[in-house]
């Protein structure tokens, strides 16, 4: 019984959270005592020892399950513990519930820890609907509704997205570029960790006093900082997300630029890859900018910094510009993959070669670098000096130009190809067309005279639903089919997958379609009640939601029956040609039985007799450079 | 003008969609072939990169003529204080306005054709004064005095909105604009002036610029 309380896991994890408490009111008193009473009333704080306990429970609990063994033992000058690789391709379901260095095993943490909190992010939104059928209030009050569409937004935005990505990437990223593992698997382990810590956080929050963080995802100083404790678990779960999201991109970064197999340039590289490399870029860049802003509320809140101040000096609009230095890129973040993800469902579906591959690849760096200039349109009411909307509402118009390449070469990819119109490609194509809407309503948003008008409006809760629902979900949804074969092994349902697809289509469109009419009317977002006007097509869009709601079931059960019983996949049911549908469904615990080598580009459909990798008995690991012994040093490892 | 341009392009990529949905889709026999191995048209992509990109410096370059013909200093204007707390709105009528002692109010009494400079300032949190008739919105942020220009043009009563979230009463926090004449709002400015006189209520709006 000892040995459980001492190894890696759940049972250690658990005493040593309490550990964390008792760490936590030890400090906070230890601290308050030293002080003196004139600062603070009492030794015993709640909210100090909370806000303690949210930073030392969470990083004693990765401790309990083991994220920092390796590294703790290697510090420590004792003998490391080698992974044995005794949970790769996780033979039980508890597998799944440990610290897993297989990065297949960790896409299937990602991806399924992700889609749980979109169910809970959907139910939250469902809640949201029923309060806005009818003006007025109906369940809840202010403070609980503004609790709401806060979690409802960070769950989705930092726990949905972004997470079900990278969790895609992590599964097929190292064997789309031919290689064994990701460069840094342990590293990879705890950046999934992290995730369920800032989950928790972020629906814990609820039940702190003075309930759940009610500033919006946003969390605007000096609301923020003046808000009940509920708002430290929300500056708290982004940064661990947000750590999360910094070590994955590195870690993908490193993987796509030393391990890909001998023969793939970057030329060579599918899409997926160009798009996760693009969008890690954008996440080491990006990332910190939103923790330090987050830091700056916590120090205001904690310990009294007044960065926000304005009456102490405090800069207000500062706030602004550093949390949307980060979530404007983070635009990109939650769409790049997508892109990445639609160009190879098009491709394989059309059994064409991407048109334009290498303006594809090109199309995503200028994003990168433009997304970086266009943060305060975001800010165009929002009272800084008015100069500065000019600049960024001409980067702003620009940024639509590689996004109309990407989706024009897509349409001509479709052209005169032999179309598969199954669930992947529907998923695909309407992503195309709901994102097209959202990428002009953005456009007109760009347009500073109408944004005055509408900006905070419905016709903003339209635009980044049409762009992340319409747009990101969507292609979450072809990626996660596509792929379903090559992660579980089983087919899934075709007819229920259709079924999904077209419920979800017409009822995305008919939820979020008729907000653009109520924000242009003048009807304000982020609040429960509303001028009574707006009261028939709020009526209208929330039963359409709840239709909405009610699609996500078929894919559930179709995801859940498939997994447990659908018939054994084939090593290729599409037909690919990327190096992924060359190995079998599951692929082998390494991936590659041999190494594979590249001779030519990942789209080459058409063209008699080409080949994407092959496995012929070809150049030796130790003659192909420096990516080949690495990728035997990581297999052997 | 955003519709106008708008439309056509979603028309364009839904149609094109569609017809290759239709045209296109795997007939049976077909499941073993392949398209036509197209891989670009550099003629093509020159032409879907430029339109776009003259498009959109089109509707930048008007979008700026119309926001400098909004914001452009009129020949005469008179100045009115917004102040905007958890969770409510006051505006303050300066001397200049008044033409004797300075007036406070709820409500937001404005005189048509007049150009009025506003002055935004908050006592604790970000709001946003939002007037949708007009068709303008500005944030109110402590600490600062944001400015913002408008001239009613019609005769009515419209809501003001905060349309930043604020806390609690954010949903709340209503007031009316009421675009009376000339004569009707000197009236009003002199009722308010004898009410404030006998209440002895006074009214400090430049504290908050600090």
């Amino acid at each position: 019984m000892a040995a459980k309380f001492r190894a890696p896991g759940f049972y250690r994890a658990s005493w040593l959270m309490v550990l964390g408490v008792a760490f936590s009111l030890g400090l906070t008193w230890l601290v308050r005592m030293s002080t003196g009473h004139a600062t603070f009333k009492h030794y015993i704080d709640g909210e100090a020892i909370l806000t303690v306990s949210l930073i030392a429970v969470p990083l004693l609990f990765l401790v309990g399950i083991g994220g920092f063994d390796y590294w703790f033992y290697w510090a420590a000058g004792r003998k490391t513990r080698p992974e044995d690789h005794s949970s790769h391709g996780a033979k039980t379901w508890k597998d799944y519930f440990r610290i897993n260095t297989d990065h297949k095993v960790i896409g299937i943490q990602y991806t399924v820890s992700s889609f749980f909190f979109l169910l809970v992010g959907g139910l939250i939104a469902m809640l949201m609907r029923a309060e806005l059928a009818a003006p007025g209030a109906q369940f809840v009050d202010a403070n609980t509704y503004n609790g709401l569409f806060s979690v409802h937004a960070s769950l989705l935005i930092f726990l949905f997205v972004i997470p079900v990505f990278a969790g895609l990437g992590n599964f097929v990223i190292p064997l789309m570029i031919g290689a064994p593992d990701m460069a840094f698997p342990r590293l990879n382990a705890l950046s999934f960790w992290l995730l369920p810590v800032a989950g928790v956080l972020m629906i814990g929050s609820f039940f702190a006093p003075g309930g759940a963080f009610a500033d919006g995802w946003t969390a605007y100083a000096p609301l923020s900082t003046d808000a009940p404790v509920g708002q430290t678990f929300f500056s708290l779960a982004v940064q661990f997300a947000g750590a999360s999201s910094i070590m994955t991109a590195l870690n993908f970064l490193v993987t796509i630029i030393t391990m890909r197999a001998p023969g793939m340039s970057f030329f060579r590289m599918p899409l997926l890859v160009w798009a996760n490399f693009a969008t890690s870029l954008l996440v080491v860049i990006a990332t910190p900018f939103i923790a330090a802003s987050q830091f700056f509320v916590l120090l205001d809140r904690a310990l009294g910094f007044n960065f926000f101040n304005a009456a102490k000096g405090g800069d207000v609009l500062m706030y602004q510009h550093v949390f949307w230095f980060y979530s404007h890129p983070a635009v990109y973040i939650m769409m790049l993959p997508g892109f990445g993800i639609v160009s190879e469902v098009i491709a394989v579906k059309a059994r064409k070669p991407i048109f334009g591959y290498r303006m594809m690849a090109f199309s995503l760096l200028a994003i990168v670098g433009l997304g970086f200039t266009v943060w305060a349109h975001h800010m165009f009411t929002s009272g800084m000096a008015s100069w500065i909307r000019i600049p960024m509402a001409i980067t702003t118009a620009i940024i639509a130009v590689p996004t109309g390449i990407k989706i024009f070469s897509w349409l001509a990819t479709l052209w005169r190809g032999v179309l598969h119109l199954d669930t992947p490609m529907l998923f695909a194509l309407g992503f195309l067309t709901t994102f097209t809407l959202g990428g002009i309503s953005g456009v007109m948003l760009a347009m500073i005279p109408f944004d005055i008008h509408v900006s905070a409006t419905y016709f903003i809760v339209a635009h980044i639903h049409y762009v992340l629902f319409g747009g990101s979900l969507m292609t979450i949804f072809a990626g996660v089919y596509y792929w379903f074969p090559k992660m579980t092994g089983r087919m899934y349902d075709e007819r229920l997958g259709k079924w999904h697809f077209w419920t979800t289509f017409v009822f995305f469109n008919a939820t979020f379609g008729p907000m653009h009419i109520l924000g242009l009317q003048g009807m304000p977002r982020r609040v429960e009640d509303y001028a009574s006007k707006f009261g028939s097509l709020n009526l209208a869009i929330s039963i359409m939601s709840f239709a909405l709601g009610l699609s996500t079931l078929i894919f559930l059960y179709n995801m859940v029956t498939s997994w447990r019983g659908g018939p054994i996949a084939v090593k290729n049911p599409w037909r690919g040609m990327t190096l992924e549908w060359q190995v079998s469904s599951p692929p082998p615990i390494f991936n590659f039985d041999k190494v594979p080598t590249v001779v030519g580009g990942p789209y080459e459909y058409g063209v008699p007799g080409a080949v994407h990798g092959t496995f012929a008995p070809g150049p030796t690991p130790a003659t192909v450079g420096a990516s080949g012994p690495r990728q035997v040093a990581g297999a052997n490892e | 003008m955003l519709v106008i341009v708008s439309i056509p392009i979603f028309v364009l990529v839904v149609a094109v969609i569609l017809y290759c949905c239709w045209q296109f889709r795997m007939k049976p026999g077909e499941e073993l072939k392949d398209g036509p191995p197209i891989h670009g048209n550099t003629r093509l992509e020159v032409v879907w990169t430029t339109i776009p990109a003259i498009i959109l410096l089109g509707l930048v370059s008007y979008s700026f003529v119309v926001l400098h013909d909004n914001e452009k200093k009129p020949a005469r204007e008179i100045e009115v204080g917004v102040t905007g707390q958890q969770f409510a709105w006051t505006f303050q009528y300066p001397p200049s306005v008044t033409g004797g002692k300075p007036v406070e109010s709820d409500q937001l009494y404005l005189p048509k054709g007049e150009s009025i400079r506003f002055g935004l300032h908050s006592k604790d949190v970000i709001h946003a004064f939002w007037i949708p008739a007009f068709r303008l919105q500005e944030d109110v942020v402590p600490g600062i005095t944001v400015h913002y220009r408008a001239t009613p043009t019609r005769l009515g009563t419209y809501p003001i909105v905060c349309n930043l979230l604020c806390g609690l009463g954010h949903s709340l926090m209503r007031a009316q604009v009421h675009v009376v004449s000339e004569t009707q709002f000197k009236a009003w400015l002199k009722t308010r002036q004898s009410a404030t006189a006998s209440s002895g209520a006074t009214s400090t709006p430049a504290a908050a610029a600090g």
